[in-house]
């Protein structure tokens, strides 16, 4: 166990070092870093001056090192639009990300499981048969378009939902929640749904294919031949060998709902770091796009891990040795 | 009251090409303590009819006429139900592969547990000394400790063990067993047959053992039924069927299996299923193509000598070298094969037999030692163009006729690329000719050059792969496994026909099989494997008769053996 | 010499379980005739459309804003309306699925000779070259296309001037959205190749002498194929899903040609103000452009798998 987690950890320190390299290039080789951060009127004595205290004449590995070391406790320098601290920018809007994906992740797991164990095993069912339907048209809905049909019918024309910003939102220390306010949970509600839809598709058809996958194995038809009930073929062996393969990629869907919140944040006008990178973009301010970068890889390489501690739980093969 | 009766069954698979009728019409009946076989080759509906017992067939299969009848009772029609509550309490069931049969996921307790509670309703506790007791049984030493552990944890006659407990926890009147030793080596499949047929006897249970193996059928069956393209052609005593039997079927099915008592010359009437074509018998070695003078040196002695052959493989990875975990499959391998001989290597599954034979046509590069061709040894060759001098003399057919062409090529193409490839034709038209002509001579006839491999049986796919082994004229050929997926009579044809090439053009061969028998048919000399070590090599007929290694000794007291076999219309060979 | 048979290509196409599985599938022919008239109509846009929507000439800011014409203010000569320049709706959308389908269809093909030439390379060679192409696409897999795309259109812009980069923006666009792709290929075929390598058609190949390089062209690239046509349909619906979405989010195609999704994102300025037509229309194309490729990649994993059925 110890020597796994050890293994699965060097292999995420070498992610983030390679995520940190690239992160580091853009920075340093996309235009240059000293213009983008003095006005016009800085003489060039100036910018050498700054040049030598930014201490971008040092050899690349020495940059390099100093980039990831500040980049490991969080501080990637200064916005070239908004010249106050990318670490201040993103503090401030990372808890309306992080709410957003927390509620749309336990939306499309709380709904996509059970429709994919649903619609595998009644796989004929005029149910499932619709189901099936509505994921498809699911995955070929773009994002932004839910978003905009969600604001089309919920906020213009039927006026019940807010349609933009994260409501009134409450203080607490460092962190600050819509979750404590009528209208910030009324804000959730539609960018939550359109950042989970596309997701919560995707893992119903996945549950919905391993299942189906189970279920043609010889130790279900065995299980089913010693007369055990549909119930306990399906739930307790079916099920539980569906969920092996499903944690893996699940934990990747889930870890992209991060990222994906761009899309659903600058359609409602969500203050979160997705929006944050996509103005950035746009203005070519490269410290905020490298945090950025950084940031989603850590996050990846977080969730990863725990998947990894719950494959460990849930398969034997991995605790316990081959005795054959 | 028959135990089991099984009435006039009849049972199809509609399909968009029709509805093919996979049984039709068989009647059998099964006694209290008595062992039923049903005996078929491929194709012949004997898996479904265990299916349909439990009724679980698979889509789109359905019972469309005749009844089944348990104790008197009709189960063939009752609901979902009714006919769960008949599953494992009433008809256990043993399936092929052991491996693949356990839930993974759960331990060996959670598994038995599960179903003899559910089945005889005694609690946790009783369950639970219940399930330990048949694991005992079952022979699983330690069966306390045993029952805490996970399927993986057990070895594939372990674990068939343990899907025999589950199959009888729940004391059920009846066993139905498909191909329940297919998936084991032989000395396993021995002490399983023993006690399945042990406890058959104990309980009075009626068992219906299905099967394509004669040797599994004449060691634990009281009675046999013999399937045919869905039809029953022949039922009777085990002893009257093996020794005597009437249908020209029955007889050319047993003609055609391998004898593990006497070295026949060539396997009499086995075009039963499958005619060859006729193949040319006017062949003339000194003209024909394949015969034709070749630019090879000449060798004296052996053709091939391997040297003290190592294989290891990586068991765990590891970045580090120091500290990667090695499996030896081929430990320090020694043997000569002279020029026209047809030297065999037998061994169980693991033994390493077909590492030796991936390291003599170089797909694996041994960690040590020479495997010498003609006096050169071909592991120092560095040159791919002098490589191709010796891949030219030395081809290979291998064990799976469904993986072993490919599926994108015609055929045509696929015997074509060895003889383009070594430049051994100068035209196209050429080229067509001779894979035309090779085809014929491996008894496919030249249509078969412009279809597909989709198109052809396991038996006529063997051919292929035999006229592409051909087609670079080699003088030494490494057979492994070529029969091992056939069906018997298949096989017998196959076997023929490497005989007479093998006679015809005076190649020199390694055989490899896991098959006692089939060895002692084709072979002059053997060299016997376990795991990874030759522990034997001898004359076949010395080994046979008379084996010096005790693991020879073992294998051979393990191997069936068949002894009432029919002898009719056999020639037998002069020692 | 006798000739034998041939059973030919088409022959063997029309006895095909794919066929078959084709015609006794309405959805599957429904959405096949439906792909077919978008992509030819996009591709025909300048002989077929009704206006020329980039021609400032023809265009009249007096047409602007109207309805479709089976509304009360609209015009017979624009079926489905116009937008605030008074160009046609039908138009653009003909000009911009041209667009969408050329960003998708090429960054399909880039992703397709990366990822494939990447997949054999990386199942057939094993070892170290394996395990370093993996890892990259591990690390990338951490990465949702989307913002890799938006990365890579990110760096484009701090590397290009502002009028180079939206000259080249259409290249940008599909090297953003190809690179993204490829791992997926990758991966399915590193894994049918490291199948298939093993079967024994391959070591009979490699004991004739074939060399490596032919090996993976002539024997395992044709039998890896169908898991990869699968792939390539679907991610050419993901393709022009993304091209919609970085257009939308204003970093895709320039405002001069738009694709469904500028014109989406132009019309959602507009939605408020009553005038849904002109985003609604091109995201029903859009949809059901994606739904019909979808659909046609389902039933083509299926018909290609038959134990799933």
């Amino acid at each position: 166990m110890v020597s796994f987690l050890f293994k699965r950890l060097l292999q995420s320190i070498i992610v983030m070092f390679t995520v940190a390299l690239i992160a580091f290039s853009m920075f340093r080789f996309v235009g240059d870093p000293i213009n983008n951060m003095v006005g016009q009127d800085t003489s060039q004595e100036e910018r050498d001056e700054l040049r030598e205290k930014l201490g971008l004449n040092d050899p690349f590995v020495v940059q390099f090192l100093r980039f990831a070391g500040n980049a490991a406790v969080g501080d990637f320098g200064y916005s070239y639009k908004y010249k106050i601290p990318v670490s201040e920018m993103i503090a401030e809007r990372m808890p309306a990300t992080l709410e957003l994906a927390f509620i749309s992740a336990i939306l499309s797991l709380v709904v996509g499981i059970p429709l994919g164990v649903y619609t595998a095993l009644r796989r004929e069912g005029i149910l499932s048969k619709i189901a099936m339907a509505m994921s498809l048209v699911g995955v070929s809905l773009p994002t932004f378009l839910i978003g905009i049909l969600l604001i089309l019918f919920f906020g213009v024309v039927l006026r019940w939902l807010p349609t933009f910003g994260r409501g009134d939102v409450v203080e607490l220390g460092f962190w600050t929640t819509g979750f404590l306010t009528k209208s910030g949970i009324l804000s959730l509600i539609l960018p939550s749904i359109t950042l989970a839809l596309f997701q919560l598709t995707l893992i119903m058809r996945l549950v919905r294919a391993e299942m189906l996958e189970v279920l043609r194995t010889d130790f279900i038809k065995f299980a089913k031949a010693r007369g055990l009930p549909d119930r306990a073929v399906h739930f307790k062996h079916a099920l539980k060998n569906t969920l092996v393969p499903v944690i893996t990629i699940t934990g990747l869907q889930l870890g992209s709902l991060i990222a994906f919140a761009i899309i659903t944040e600058s359609v409602f006008q969500w203050p979160g770091m997705g929006l944050m990178f996509i103005q950035a973009i746009a203005d070519v301010d490269i410290p905020i796009m490298a945090a950025y970068l950084v940031l989603i890889a850590f996050f990846f390489v977080l969730i990863n891990m725990i998947v990894d501690i719950l494959y460990y739980a849930v398969d034997p093969r991995l605790r316990t040795s081959d005795g054959s | 009251m028959d135990l089991l009766n099984i009435n006039d069954l009849q049972i199809e698979f509609p399909s968009r090409r029709g509805t093919v009728k996979a049984v039709k019409g068989v009647t059998l009946t099964v006694q209290p303590g008595e062992v039923l076989g049903v005996v078929g080759e491929s194709g012949a509906g004997k898996s479904t009819i265990g299916n349909a017992v439990i009724s679980l067939l698979e889509p789109p299969g359905r019972v469309s006429g005749g009844e089944i009848y348990l104790n008197g009772e009709q189960i063939n029609n009752l609901g979902s139900e009714a006919i769960r509550k008949v599953r494992g309490r009433r008809i256990g069931m043993i399936f092929q592969d052991p491996l693949t049969s356990l839930d993974p996921l759960q331990t060996i307790e959670q598994q038995l547990v599960e179903t003899i509670d559910l089945h005889l309703h005694l609690g946790a506790q009783k369950s639970l000394e219940r399930a330990i007791e048949l694991l005992d049984q079952v022979g699983i030493p330690n069966p306390a400790e045993r029952i805490k552990h996970y399927p993986h944890q057990f070895s594939g006659g372990m674990r068939q063990r343990v899907v025999i407990a589950l199959a009888l926890c729940a004391e059920p009147e009846v066993i139905i067993a498909d191909e329940p030793t297919t998936a084991l080596d032989v000395s396993i499949q021995a002490q399983i047959l023993d006690l399945m047929k042990k406890l058959c006897r104990e309980r009075q249970v009626g068992m219906l053992i299905i099967t394509h193996d004669m040797g599994v059928i004449a060691d634990i069956t009281d009675r046999v039924a013999v399937m045919y393209r869905g039809d029953l052609v022949e039922e009777g005593t085990t002893q009257k069927i093996l020794g005597d039997p009437d249908h020209p079927y029955t007889k050319s099915l047993i003609s055609a299996v391998p004898r593990p008592d006497v070295r026949l010359h060539r396997f009499p009437m086995v075009d039963y299923i499958e005619k060859e074509e006729d193949r040319k018998k006017d062949f003339d070695v000194s003209t024909h193509w394949l015969g034709q003078a070749q630019d090879f040196d000449t060798v004296d002695g052996s053709l091939i000598s391997v040297k003290n052959l190592v294989m290891k493989f990586i068991a765990k990875e590891s970045f580090l070298k120091k500290n990667r975990k090695y499996f030896t499959a081929v430990d320090d391998v020694s043997f000569d094969i002279k020029q026209g001989e047809v030297f065999g290597l037998v061994g169980e599954s693991g033994s390493g037999k077909s590492t030796v034979a991936r390291m003599i046509c170089g797909l694996y590069t041994p960690a040590n030692g020479e495997v010498n061709f003609g006096g050169t040894d071909l592991t120092k060759i560095k040159s791919e163009k002098e490589k191709d001098y010796y891949r030219r003399q030395m081809q290979m057919i291998f064990q799976d006729p469904f993986s072993s062409l490919n599926s994108r090529m015609r055929v045509l193409d696929i015997v074509a690329e060895p003889i383009k490839f070594h430049k051994l034709a100068s035209s196209n038209s050429e080229v067509e000719g001779i894979v035309l002509d090779l085809l014929e001579h491996v008894g496919l006839g030249r249509q078969a050059a412009m279809r597909y491999p989709h198109e052809f049986s396991g038996g006529q796919r063997q051919r292929i792969s035999i006229a592409r082994a051909l087609a670079t004229r080699p003088r030494f050929l490494i057979c492994d496994e070529p029969t091992s997926a056939l069906d018997v009579s298949i096989q017998a044809q196959i076997l023929n026909l490497l005989k007479d090439l093998q006679e015809e053009l005076g190649l020199t061969m390694l055989f490899i099989s896991h098959d006692l028998p089939v060895i002692r048919q084709m072979c002059d000399r053997v060299g016997v494997m376990k795991t990874g070590k030759l522990v034997e090599v001898s004359e076949t007929e010395k080994l046979f008769e008379n084996p010096s290694a005790p693991y020879t000794q073992e294998l051979l007291s393990l191997m069936p053996k068949l002894s009432n076999l029919s002898q009719s219309g056999l020639e037998v060979e002069a020692k | 010499m006798e000739k034998a048979v041939e059973t030919s290509r088409l022959d063997r196409f029309l006895d095909s379980d794919i066929w078959h599985s084709f015609k006794g599938n309405p959805v599957a022919i429904v959405s096949l005739i439906i792909t077919l008239i978008m992509v030819l109509s996009a591709v025909f846009a300048p002989f077929i459309a009704p206006h020329d929507p980039f021609d400032l000439m023809k265009i009249d800011i007096m047409d602007s804003s109207l309805p479709p014409s089976w509304m009360e203010e609209g015009e017979a000569r624009f079926l489905l309306g116009t937008d605030d320049q008074g160009r046609d709706i039908l138009s653009t959308i003909m000009y911009g699925a041209r667009i969408s389908l050329t960003v998708g269809f090429a960054s399909v093909i880039f992703s397709m000779i990366v990822g494939i030439t990447l997949g054999l390379i990386s199942g057939y060679a094993g070892g170290r070259v394996d395990a370093f192409i993996m890892r990259v696409a591990d690390i990338q897999l951490s990465f949702p296309a989307i913002l890799i795309a938006l990365l890579i259109d990110g760096v484009a812009r701090g590397i290009f001037s502002s009028e180079l980069h939206s000259e080249i923006s259409l290249y940008v666009l599909i090297f953003a959205i190809g690179i993204s792709g490829w791992v997926q290929y990758a991966r399915t075929v590193r894994g049918s190749t490291l199948v298939e390598k093993n079967k024994e058609y391959v070591q009979a190949a490699r004991v004739i002498g074939i060399r490596p390089g032919t090996i993976l062209r002539r024997h395992i690239l044709p039998n890896v194929m169908g898991p990869v046509m699968v792939i390539a349909t679907i991610h050419l619906a993901v393709a022009v899903i993304t091209e919609a979405t970085l257009s939308f989010l204003g970093v895709g195609v320039p405002p001069t040609t738009p694709s469904l999704g500028t014109l989406i994102r132009i019309g959602n300025e507009y939605l408020f103000s009553g005038e849904w037509w002109i985003t609604i229309f091109p995201g029903a194309t859009l949809l059901i452009l994606v739904l019909a490729v979808n659909l046609l990649g389902d039933w083509l994993r299926d018909a290609l798998n038959p134990k799933l059925r």
